[in-house]
């Protein structure tokens, strides 16, 4: 399993390790997702894989899992690759 | 102002030395007055913009002074110690230039960024209402979709700098989640009206704001809506209980200095005030505080800067820390100068009530507890 997904994984169970999380459970699911999280969640995306999340991609769906995350981040940092090669 | 080698004027990145300078000759001997009168003079306001206060911490890419975020809660602290009404102003114009810089359109900053780093745009923080406050997301302010417009009706409360409000970032229901808006203050529909007679802070210039069916265009609308809004509600907050729990550390500073300053004066039975052991009690607990809630609110800005989502609780914990700790100040600053304190000869009744309204802005006391509380269980989980 590529490291984005463990990175993830570990924060969110660092912030509440009574849960055992799968990475294609939702985490909204699970009741502890607020507003306060979902911004930790962001701030630790864009600084642990250095990239900025737009607006655009400020979408419940993108967050709902591990693997929508990681998604989210491949989408991003394979975005910026692109852009710098060009 | 400097220049850029294309002429393009750049803002002043200002410093600590001048930033104290200025209150001490500008801010502090005036401040008394303006909490009599309710009232900033725009000569202040105006100063402010010159010294590049406003909105420093915009990076230079974007056309701001890139001021790190340390230095930015050390200015918050040093307004602070000076006047909570001015720094109450600086706050909430911070929430909104963070929100458009982070996450306005390239429109919102085209248009709006450079008068918010200027001050020429002053912009203030539309949540509270009357009927709610600390549950930010129960508010009855909503925006209806009206042939690519949007029609906003509401009322918004307690909003700093409200009287003197350029731009207005407000936060209201678009269906069934949360958007904010940036509406302009002289729109058609919105009345603004003065909350006089305030505990404290009184120079900051609160309003009441009425929305009857106001018109902007769905580009006034900031940041993404639903879900997503939160975080920049969120986020806005983030800012703004940074900057007040570090105008927080400047309350303690300013009833330390106020309370070392009266206790060498004033004569008692057989030296000074300053000689009795139990105003040296208070004198040590105010040091130990102010140097304690400076660290914390160093820690939160180290964070912050880095981008760490530490920063979040480090600043909770900050806010906390200061904000009560100021109270304790304050109260000990009214205590130790007795019934001088209780007058407006001196700052101590002053900041006595500034720093009640630490305790219940940009997060109440009792909302700190309980967030914090929380962290510390789920960590033990």
């Amino acid at each position: 399993m590529s490291d984005t997904y463990t990175e993830i994984r570990q924060f969110i169970t660092a912030k509440y390790p009574d849960i055992e999380l799968a990475d294609d459970q939702d985490i909204f699911s699970l009741g502890f997702v607020n507003s306060l999280f979902a911004m930790e969640l962001v701030m630790f995306m864009e600084k642990t894989f250095a990239t900025r999340i737009p607006n655009e991609e400020l979408k419940l769906d993108n967050f709902r899992s591990v693997n929508a995350m990681a998604d989210l981040v491949g989408r991003l940092v394979g975005e910026a690759d692109t852009a710098a090669a060009i | 102002m400097s220049s850029t080698a294309i002429g393009v004027s750049r803002p002043p990145v200002p410093d600590l030395a001048t930033v104290r300078e200025f209150v001490d000759s500008e801010v502090i001997p005036n401040a008394e007055e303006w909490d009599r009168t309710e009232r900033l003079p725009r000569s202040i306001v105006d100063r402010v913009g010159e010294l590049g206060l406003w909105a420093p911490f915009v990076p230079a890419e974007d056309g701001g002074a890139g001021l790190d975020m340390v230095t930015l809660g050390k200015i918050h602290e040093e307004v602070g110690r000076g006047c909570s009404g001015l720094r109450s102003m600086l706050t909430v114009h911070t929430m909104v230039s963070w929100a458009v810089w982070r996450r306005g359109s390239a429109a919102q900053h085209a248009e709006l960024l450079p008068r918010l780093i200027s001050g020429e745009t002053f912009g203030v923080f539309c949540l509270s209402e009357p009927d709610n406050g600390s549950d930010a997301t129960a508010t009855g302010t909503v925006a209806v979709e009206d042939g690519g417009d949007w029609v906003i009706n509401g009322h918004k409360k307690w909003i700093t700098g409200g009287q003197v409000a350029d731009v207005m970032m407000v936060f209201l229901r678009t269906g069934p989640g949360m958007s904010a808006f940036l509406v302009p203050a002289d729109a058609p529909g919105v009345t603004i009206t003065p909350v006089p007679n305030m505990l404290g802070t009184r120079s900051s210039m609160i309003a009441e704001i009425v929305f009857d069916d106001v018109r902007v265009p769905d580009s006034a609308m900031l940041g993404p809506r639903g879900w997503a809004a939160g975080m920049v509600m969120t986020g806005a907050l983030d800012m703004g209980r940074y900057s007040v729990a570090c105008g927080s550390v400047g309350i303690i500073q300013a009833s330390l200095d106020a309370c070392v300053a009266y206790t060498s004066t004033r004569a008692v039975a057989d030296g000074k005030l300053r000689d009795l052991q139990l105003i040296r009690r208070k004198i040590t607990d105010l040091v130990t505080n102010v140097r304690a809630a400076r660290l914390l609110c160093e820690e939160a800005g180290r964070l912050k800067e880095s981008g760490d989502p530490a920063t979040i609780m480090a600043t909770w914990v900050a806010k906390y820390f200061a904000s009560t700790s100021a109270v304790a100040a304050a109260n000990d600053a009214v205590q130790i100068h007795g019934a001088n304190g209780c007058s407006q000869d001196y700052p101590a009744a002053r900041l006595y009530r500034d720093s009640k309204i630490m305790e219940i802005i940009e997060g109440s006391t009792e909302l700190q507890q309980t967030f914090i509380a929380g962290e510390a269980y789920r960590e033990a989980a």
